[in-house]
């Protein structure tokens, strides 16, 4: 690749949820495999692995059929219990690697249960300049709208 | 040479009318500052500054030849970036929304069937 394809854009977003059970129990989707894998992706994905302590990985691996594939990898950074989770990632399509991010989740117990704040601030790197990239973008917008919609 | 695109100074310097007129203009096609300024009713260093602001962003770049400048769109890079953060953002809106459900499935279940009050090691058999 030329250095000309270099390219850092920088994004974040922050979304918020409120859950009808208190922080320990919303914190506890997070702190282990098989709780996670309910929500977070595909439950029955062989290469879902947690290792949820700080310095703990986490990595899946996927993508469409006959698509990239897709590998993410995290690191656990700190972790307050029932309060707050911060954890950096890289993404790679097929080797390369297109995006590192650090998230942070955090749990403030509200009226009625548990007020979540999830923000991701991460930079996507030389415009991983494959179409995959975007289609991948792009359709987990169209599947958003889909639930929303259903 | 990296390239620094924030996508939040993106979205303001598209919150200016002319800005985006600019931009909508050069989608279809390169041109010069001076074409760029014709229709527009201010002074050619009012269009260059607007200019200055989306080249600063990254969605213009500009290259001078002559004694004329001519602009374009920078192709793709910074949509690809916001799409990808986009695309991000709605993964993780369906995810904390499926985490919503399996908590209140997790709820609903417990009412119906009550646990013991007291915590597991308080459980009689064994210890």
């Amino acid at each position: 690749m030329s250095t000309s394809n270099r390219s850092a854009e920088h994004g974040s977003f922050t979304i918020t949820r409120t859950y009808p059970a208190p922080p320990e129990r919303v914190f506890a989707a997070w702190s282990s495999r098989d709780a996670k894998a309910r929500w977070f992706g595909a439950p029955d994905a062989p290469d879902y692995s947690l290792d949820f302590r700080v310095g703990g990985a986490e990595t899946n691996r996927g993508g469409p059929p006959g698509g990239p594939v897709f590998t993410y990898e995290a690191s656990y950074k700190d972790i307050v219990p029932s309060e707050r989770i911060v954890y950096g990632y890289t993404m790679e399509a097929d080797g390369t690697l297109i995006s590192v991010s650090v998230t942070t989740v955090e749990f403030a117990a509200a009226a009625g249960g548990t007020t979540l704040t999830f923000t991701e601030q991460g930079v996507f790197l030389d415009g991983a300049d494959t179409p995959a990239v975007r289609e991948k973008g792009t359709g987990e917008l169209l599947d958003a709208l889909g639930a929303a919609l259903a | 040479m990296l390239k620094y695109q924030p996508v939040d100074e993106v979205f303001r310097a598209l919150g200016d009318p002319t800005r985006r007129d600019l931009v909508e203009r050069l989608g279809a096609g390169p041109a010069t500052v001076s074409e760029l300024a014709r229709p527009l009713d201010m002074s050619l260093s009012a269009v260059l500054q607007h200019l200055a602001v989306l080249e600063a962003c990254g969605l213009v770049r500009s290259e001078k030849a002559g004694r004329s400048r001519t602009c374009r769109l920078e192709p793709g890079g910074l949509q690809l970036g916001a799409d990808w953060f986009a695309g991000q953002r709605a993964a993780w809106g369906l995810r904390l929304d499926r985490l919503g459900a399996v908590l209140e499935a997790d709820l609903a279940a417990e009412e119906a069937a009550p646990p013991p009050p007291r915590p597991p090691e308080g459980e009689g058999a064994g210890t």
